[in-house]
C-alpha cells in the first residue's frame, strides 16, 4: 500500500500545460495512485492513478468491461461488498485514505454518496426515501428539520414541483426518470461531498436524461461529481474532464474538450471515433 | 414449403398437441383423486357433526340417595327406572331389561344428575329433567349405520332395543340435532363423549411453542447465513446440512427428542413444550430454506441503495431487505408449521399417545394433539370412533386449509411491486 508521503507522480498527466480549462483551477478533490483491483484471480483494473477536481463533473468512459465501473465503486467502497473482490493502491479524498482501517465505510458512504444504473428508490413513501438517510446519520434533529432536509433535497433534485403534493406516494410509483432523481434527492439528503454516478441514464429515455443531464450541471456548483457513461455525447455535454479506461487501466484523462478533439493516446481516438468498442 | 419442411412441422405440432394431453390428463386423474380422497372423508365424517339426544325426567327418589355420601349413590339405576317407566316396561329380578336399557344412552346422564344434585341438594325428592346424548350405538342406529337387517347376533343391540329406540324417537323424547359436545368435550372412553377440543388446545399450544423457536431461529439463521456469512467452505457445508435435514424423516426428530430433550434434558413426557421443541426442529430447515430463497428474491439494487446512503449492513438488511422478504418468510413459516401440525410419528415417539381426557391443563403437562388423536381413535375397536376418526381429520384439514389460506393472503397484502 502506498503512503501518502510516497505518492508517486501519475503515470498520464491528467491537465495538459497548454489547457486552460476551467475545471483545472479547483483542487483535487480525490487524489488515486496505483490502484489494481482483483475479483478472485482476475485483475480488473491495473494501476489506475488520476486526480479527480472538486465542484467539477467528471466522466468516466470506455467499452463494457473496461474497469470503469469498479474503479468508481472503489471511491465508497461499494467493492466491499462484493466476496472476492481486493483493492490495493492510495484513494484518498481530502488526503484521507478511504481504505485506512480507521475509516468506517458506512461514514465514507454518507460522504460519497451513490447512484446507480437502475433506479432503484426504497419500496416506500417519496417522503421516507430522501428522509431515510438523514435519519440513520442523526442529521435532523427535529421531525420540521427532517421535512425541510427532504424539501430542500428534492428542491435540489428538480423534483418538489413534481411531487410535493403527494410526497406519501410510493417512490417506486413515479416515472423512470422521476425516480432517478429521487434517488438523487436521496444521496443529496445527506450532505454528500461527491457523487458517485454510474451509467445514470442508461435506463431512461432521451427526454427524462435531458433533465437528468441539466440537473448534474446544476450540481456540480455543489459537489464533486464522477459519472461512468457509455455515452460519449452524454461524457462531452456534462463533463468538465474525461477519463478514458480501456482493459482494466486508465489509457488517458484530461479536460473533456481536450479528450475528445485532440486525444494524445491513438486508442482513444479508435474509440472516440468508434473503431473499438 | 418443401415437403420434407410441412412433415416436420406437422410433427412438430403432433408433439405439441400430445404434451398438451398429457399434462391435461395428469391434472385430470391428480384432481380426481384428491376429490375421493376428501369425498370419502367427508361422507364417513360428516355424520359426527350431529347427534341424537335424550331428554328424560328422572324422579330423584330420596331412598335410593345417601345425603350423607352423594358420590356413593347409583344414579344410573334411577336413570335406568326413569327409561322403564318411559318405555312402560318393568325390570326382572336379574335386572336383564335394566341392563339392556342402559345400554341405550350415555352414563352421563347419571353425571349430570349427581353434579345438579350437589350443586342444589334441594332437588332430592323431586323429578328433574336431565338431557344427554344416546348410546354411540343407538345414535349409529338412528344414522342408518346400524342395520336392522343385520342378523340379530352380529349387531350390538337387538330386536327389542331397537324397537325401544324406535318408541322413544317417536314419542320425542329423542331428538336429532348439532353435535355440540364433539367440539366441547376432551378425548373419553365412551365415543359418544369423545370430542376434538382437547386435542384441538393442545394442538394450539403445542404450534405456539413451535412458532416461538422455529420462526425467530429460522430467520435469524436465514439472515446470517444470506447476508452476513462469509462464502467458503464452511458456510458450504452448513448449506448442505441444511437441505439435508430438511429431507430427514420425522421420525428421525421423535427419536431425537426421546434422546435428547426427555432423557437427557427431562423435559416431559407427552407434553406440548416437548412436543413443540420437537416440530421446532424439525420446521427449522423448511423455515431457513423458505427465508433464504425469500432473502434471495429481493434485488440486489435495494442493499446497494441503502448501501449507497451510508446504512450499515444490518440496517441494510433489518431496514430494507427483510421487510421486502416478508412475504415469503411468512408463507414459508405457515406452510412449514402446517405442516408441523399435521405431524404424527415424532410425537409418538416422545410419549404423546397417552389417553388424555378433559383438556390439556399446561405446557408441561400431558396433552393430544389432532393428528396423534385420529391415530388414537382409528386404533380404537368402537365403530364408532371410526366415524370420530374421518371427523377428525376433516377438523385437521379444516385447520391446514386455513393456515395455507392465511398464507396466500398474507403474501397478497404484504407483497411491494416496483
Amino acid at each position: 500500500m502506498v503512503t501518502s508521503m510516497t505518492l508517486q507522480p501519475p503515470l498520464i498527466r491528467t491537465a495538459a500545460p497548454h489547457s486552460h480549462n476551467p475545471a483545472a483551477v479547483e483542487p483535487s478533490k480525490i487524489v488515486i495512485r496505483d490502484v489494481n483491483v482483483f475479483y478472485g484471480a482476475k485483475q480488473a483494473l491495473d494501476s489506475v492513478s488520476i486526480d479527480i477536481p472538486g465542484r467539477s463533473v467528471t466522466a468516466f468512459i470506455g467499452p463494457s468491461g473496461c474497469g470503469k465501473s469498479t474503479f468508481l465503486r472503489c471511491i465508497n467502497r461499494m467493492n466491499d461488498t462484493i466476496p472476492g473482490c481486493r483493492v490495493e493502491g492510495a484513494i484518498e479524498i481530502d488526503g484521507a485514505d478511504v481504505n485506512d482501517k480507521t475509516v468506517d465505510p458506512v461514514v465514507l458512504r454518507a460522504k460519497v454518496g451513490m447512484v446507480f444504473q437502475k433506479p432503484n428508490p426504497f419500496p416506500k413513501s417519496i417522503f421516507e426515501n430522501v428522509a431515510y438517510g438523514p435519519r440513520i446519520h442523526g442529521i435532523a434533529s427535529s421531525k420540521s428539520e427532517l421535512e425541510g432536509i427532504v424539501e430542500a433535497s428534492l428542491k435540489k433534485a428538480g423534483l418538489w414541483a413534481e411531487v410535493s403534493d403527494r410526497l406519501n406516494a410510493p417512490g417506486t410509483s413515479l416515472s423512470g426518470g422521476q425516480q432517478q432523481r429521487l434517488v438523487i434527492a436521496r444521496a443529496i439528503a445527506v450532505n454528500p461531498e461527491i457523487i458517485l454516478m454510474d451509467e445514470p441514464c442508461s435506463a431512461l429515455d432521451p427526454i427524462a436524461t435531458a433533465r437528468i443531464e441539466e440537473l448534474i450541471d446544476d450540481l456540480r456548483q455543489q459537489f464533486c461529481i464522477v459519472i461512468v457513461t457509455h455515452s460519449m455525447a452524454q461524457a462531452a455535454r456534462v463533463s468538465q474532464r474525461t477519463a478514458f479506461f480501456h482493459m482494466g487501466r486508465l489509457i488517458e484523462a484530461g479536460p473533456t474538450e481536450e479528450i475528445f478533439t485532440n486525444p494524445r493516446e491513438s486508442r482513444t481516438q479508435d474509440y472516440i471515433t468508434g473503431r473499438i468498442g | 414449403m418443401t415437403d420434407a419442411a410441412a412433415t416436420r412441422l406437422k410433427k412438430r405440432h403432433a408433439a405439441e398437441t400430445r404434451f398438451r394431453m398429457y399434462g391435461r390428463v395428469a391434472i385430470i386423474v391428480a384432481l380426481s383423486f384428491l376429490v375421493l380422497l376428501l369425498g370419502r372423508i367427508g361422507m364417513q365424517g360428516y355424520s359426527t357433526f350431529t347427534t341424537h339426544t335424550l331428554s328424560l325426567p328422572v324422579y330423584l327418589d330420596p331412598a335410593r340417595i345417601d345425603r350423607t355420601y352423594l358420590e356413593g349413590s347409583n344414579y344410573d339405576s334411577l336413570v335406568a327406572q326413569a327409561l322403564l317407566k318411559q318405555l312402560g316396561e318393568t325390570d326382572d329380578e336379574s335386572y336383564t331389561v335394566s341392563g339392556q336399557v342402559m345400554d341405550l344412552i350415555s352414563r352421563d346422564l347419571g353425571f349430570q344428575i349427581l353434579n345438579r344434585i350437589k350443586a342444589d341438594p334441594a332437588l332430592i325428592g323431586r323429578t328433574i329433567t336431565v338431557t344427554g346424548p344416546v348410546k354411540a350405538d343407538a345414535d349409529l342406529y338412528y344414522k342408518g349405520q346400524l342395520k336392522r337387517s343385520t342378523d340379530q347376533a352380529d349387531r350390538k343391540l337387538n330386536d327389542r332395543q331397537l324397537a325401544w329406540l324406535d318408541r322413544l324417537k317417536k314419542s320425542g323424547a329423542v331428538t336429532g340435532g348439532f353435535n355440540v359436545g364433539f367440539f366441547t368435550h376432551g378425548d373419553s372412553t365412551e365415543p359418544e363423549q369423545a370430542g376434538i377440543l382437547g386435542a384441538i388446545v393442545g394442538s394450539a399450544m403445542m404450534l405456539l411453542v413451535t412458532a416461538l423457536i422455529a420462526v425467530p431461529m429460522g430467520v435469524l439463521a436465514a439472515v446470517w447465513l444470506e447476508e452476513f456469512a462469509p462464502k467458503n467452505r464452511w458456510t458450504d457445508v452448513i448449506e448442505v446440512n441444511i437441505n439435508n435435514l430438511a429431507a430427514v424423516p420425522s421420525i428421525v426428530y421423535g427419536l431425537l427428542g426421546l434422546a435428547v430433550f426427555i432423557n437427557w434434558f427431562g423435559a416431559p413426557r407427552g407434553a406440548p413444550l416437548t412436543g413443540g421443541m420437537v416440530l421446532a426442529l424439525m420446521a427449522l430447515p423448511t423455515v431457513i430454506i423458505a427465508t433464504r430463497s425469500a432473502l434471495k428474491a429481493v434485488p440486489p439494487s435495494i442493499r446497494e441503495a441503502a448501501l449507497g446512503v451510508g446504512a450499515s449492513r444490518t440496517q441494510t438488511v433489518f431496514h430494507h431487505v427483510l421487510p421486502q422478504a416478508m412475504p415469503g418468510v411468512m408463507t414459508g413459516t405457515i406452510l412449514s408449521l402446517a405442516h408441523a401440525l399435521g405431524e404424527t410419528a415424532p410425537l409418538l415417539m416422545i410419549g404423546m399417545i397417552a389417553f388424555n381426557p378433559g383438556l390439556p391443563e399446561s405446557f408441561t403437562g400431558s396433552a393430544s394433539v389432532l393428528p396423534v388423536q385420529v391415530f388414537i381413535w382409528e386404533n380404537a375397536s368402537e365403530r364408532a370412533f371410526h366415524e370420530r376418526t374421518a371427523a377428525a381429520i376433516v377438523v385437521l384439514l379444516v385447520f391446514m386449509i386455513a393456515m395455507n389460506a392465511a398464507a396466500v393472503i398474507l403474501r397478497r397484502r404484504f407483497e411491494r411491486r416496483w
